[in-house]
């Protein structure tokens, strides 16, 4: 018996995978785009049993091919299509998050630059589908874990633009009372667990959380507990010594976690392929024992497909997946990075490539909507985004007297002061300092 | 739930969680693979989620591997989001000077620890247990009994002088009270037991009392509990001294092998002695 390999697959045929929504798996109905690969692993039969209480079906028919094969095959972009891959109603629902992620980073930038929010502002423009195609598809109760790029991934979990923005300006009304800012977003109502400054920070967090959701299954009993956690991080982040770690536990213990490499090709200035010894991160999936995908991350669509395969194995209690999305941020690093290193024909090539102008094209070339009804959501999400700023900009800034709140979660945590009553009782406290 | 490493069937690198396995299954006392620091935020993630978890290290010194999921994460995550996630989460293990262990296994971290805000040495806590004093028995209440974790400990009333010390000094503390019982002084000894947040209150009310301070503590002297101790102590109760606060420290050396010079870094009762009748002149 082979050890965990991964082979190139090519996705001529329908899918061989089996989606929890049972949804239609049209392989030929690719966004034009010209590499559409999806690279799936060959997972071997399991050594040993795992506790989980499903009994999965682990051999998977697929078509093994080389590269050349897949290199040279032309796929259609529009061929014959007996299904769709989406209804209406989700192909709108897409293309909103998107917009709403793609206008609110620009509007971020603007405010930047008028001196209404400040220091370290990354923003994701160019990588929405990434965000867009995994994160709409999960339930409320499911936690997602994000970087410090994590303005898009805390709108599509659902949390409102308008505290996103407060939070930014600094604002007492922010999602996290303005003492977070843009790279710590959380959300206890969303299941946003960060927003995290160090990169690889966020993922043994990431692979508590799924854990939690494992614990309540088995030791407390909760059968209808199938939460899934995905963990989102970038390229730079898959040589750093957490994720390793991570990887391995979370195959070890078969955690419910979705590993999501947005390889957007550069960290800060430094090229993935000048930092990696072997830049297909995919391929590290296989190596703890996880399936490894490879997906387009400029293609909604795919993603989304992916997405799917990936959090359906994890509710069913199969363990983790790797997805790498091959995706690009069309802005610099931050707002503070002169973005001179990037050669502007791969720039040219990625913009080429749009998210969003794909989706749109798509959705209209199969009259899942029309120009109106697209236009009418750009415009919803101008609205939106103007309400944003407005309540942004006329929320107070917190008191002074909010710098002790929150340092310890019981403020008996400052200790005993010399008068002998906790120093947190004192009415003066809060106008003090936290020294002790 | 309980991470770390061998403490499942194991039992403990020192036993602490012996039989625990066996009662409470492999998912709630979790054997981890070598991985601190990332078990240590697995810990945290699944505080932020609702389990309580306590993380072992198998000796505090490999929780230096750890220091940035404990600095970072730990200490800060219930501020920076805005108060909205909990992290109910006991780091402990063992530490200090044990006996000719080296100097990576017998590490003096707790300063290290002390200035990350947000943590409490001692919700998130971090408990310094120290490697030697796992083998002392104590008769400890058959009935559940909780000890409020912001309060000193008095040891040893008595008049002349406050001592004030934590863990394993403790004992030489109290070793060395029985000699200065004999040459006729009478030492106050406090175990401050929370090295932060200080007990400021039974610590005062003792200076008050005597007018002269001694620290004995195991860690460093630079950066140390005492240093930060003795500022607190001169901040608030400047007046009530009759003598500079002294305060004895071990060498600012990593911990010697050969047993002689290892005795020669850490405090030991003759030199507490020593200093008592100092301070007392």
């Amino acid at each position: 018996m082979s050890a965990f390999t991964a082979v190139k697959v090519l996705a001529s045929g329908p899918f061989a995978g089996r989606s929890s929504s049972g949804d239609k798996a049209a392989a030929s109905a690719w966004i034009g785009s010209s590499s559409c690969r999806i690279l799936r692993p060959f997972h071997p039969h399991q050594p040993f049993s795992s506790v989980s209480s499903s009994s999965p079906s682990i051999l998977r028919p697929i078509q093994a091919v080389s590269s050349s094969d897949v290199l040279s095959s032309k796929i259609e972009p529009n061929s014959p299509l007996s299904n769709l891959l989406i209804t209406r109603e989700e192909a709108l629902d897409l293309y909103e998050d998107m917009v709403l992620g793609r206008s609110f980073e620009d509007m971020c930038a603007q405010m930047y630059y008028r001196g209404k929010m400040f220091g370290f502002v990354h923003l994701y423009n160019g990588q929405e589908a990434v965000s867009t195609g995994f994160i709409r598809l999960l339930k409320k109760e499911d936690s997602v874990v994000s970087t410090y790029r994590d303005h898009v991934h805390a709108l599509s979990k659902g949390v409102p633009a308008r505290a996103v923005m407060a939070e930014l300006f600094g604002k007492a009304t922010g999602c996290c009372r303005g003492q977070g800012g843009s790279m710590h977003m959380f959300s206890a109502e969303h299941n946003l667990l960060g927003g995290f400054a160090f990169i690889g920070e966020g993922i043994p967090v990431a692979t508590g959380a799924a854990f939690t959701s494992r614990y309540r299954r088995e030791v407390l009993k909760e059968a209808n507990c199938d939460y899934v956690t995905l963990a989102f991080f970038g390229d730079g982040t898959c040589n750093n010594g957490q994720f390793f770690e991570c990887l391995n536990m979370a195959a070890l213990w078969k955690l419910p976690i979705i590993f999501v490499v947005e390889n957007n090709l550069w960290a800060i200035g430094m090229s993935h392929l000048r930092a990696t010894s072997d830049p297909e991160i995919w391929k590290k999936g296989p190596a703890f024992g996880m399936p490894g995908f490879h997906v387009d991350g400029m293609d909604v669509l795919k993603v989304r497909e992916v997405a799917k395969e990936a959090i359906g194995r994890a509710r069913r209690g199969e363990g983790p997946t790797l997805v790498e999305c091959e995706t690009y941020r069309f802005r610099g690093h931050s707002l503070a990075d002169p973005d001179e290193l990037r050669n502007p024909d791969e720039k040219a090539r990625y913009a080429a490539r749009d998210p969003i102008v794909a989706l749109k094209k798509y959705v209209i070339e199969h009259n899942l909507a029309t120009e109106s009804d697209l236009k009418a959501i750009e415009k919803k999400i101008d609205e939106v985004i103007e309400e944003a700023v407005e309540f942004a900009d006329a929320s107070p800034p917190p008191p002074r007297s909010q710098l002790l709140e929150n340092v310890f979660a019981d403020p008996r945590g400052f200790g005993i002061g010399p008068d002998g009553k906790y120093r947190c009782e004192d009415p003066g406290f809060t106008q003090g300092t936290a020294e002790v | 739930m309980r991470d770390g490493e061998d403490v499942g069937h194991y039992g403990g690198s020192y036993k602490v969680t012996k039989g625990l396995a066996t009662k409470y299954g492999d998912l709630r006392v979790l054997d981890t693979p070598i991985a601190e620091n990332s078990f240590t935020g697995m810990g945290i993630g699944a505080a932020m989620t609702g389990l309580r978890p306590i993380v072992e290290g198998m000796n505090m010194g490999f929780l230096l591997l750890a220091y940035n999921q404990i600095s970072n994460n730990c200490g800060m995550l219930h501020y920076t989001s805005g108060g909205q996630f909990k992290i109910p989460i006991v780091i402990r293990g063992p530490g200090g000077v044990g006996r000719q262990l080296g100097a990576e296994h017998s590490q003096r971290l707790e300063s290290y620890f002390q200035s990350i805000p947000g943590l409490q040495m001692r919700q998130p806590v971090v408990l310094f247990e120290h490697v030697l004093l796992y083998n002392l028995k104590e008769r400890i209440p058959d009935e559940e009994y909780v000890l409020c974790l912001e309060e000193a400990e008095m040891v040893r009333p008595g008049e002349h002088v406050t001592i004030l010390t934590y863990s394993r000094m403790r004992y030489h503390v109290m070793q060395a009270a029985k000699t200065l019982v004999n040459k006729g002084y009478d030492p106050e000894v406090i175990d401050i037991r929370s090295l932060k947040p200080f007990d400021l209150y039974t610590i005062g009310n003792s200076i008050k009392k005597t007018h002269r301070v001694l620290i004995v503590e195991e860690c460093m002297r630079t950066g140390g509990i005492g240093a930060s101790l003795r500022a607190a102590i001169i901040d608030n109760f400047w007046d009530y001294l009759d003598a500079p606060v002294m305060c004895l420290s071990s060498q600012d050396v990593p911990t010697p092998y050969a047993g002689t010079l290892e005795e020669w870094t850490v405090v030991q009762p003759a030199q507490i002695v020593t200093a008592v009748e100092q301070i007392c002149k």
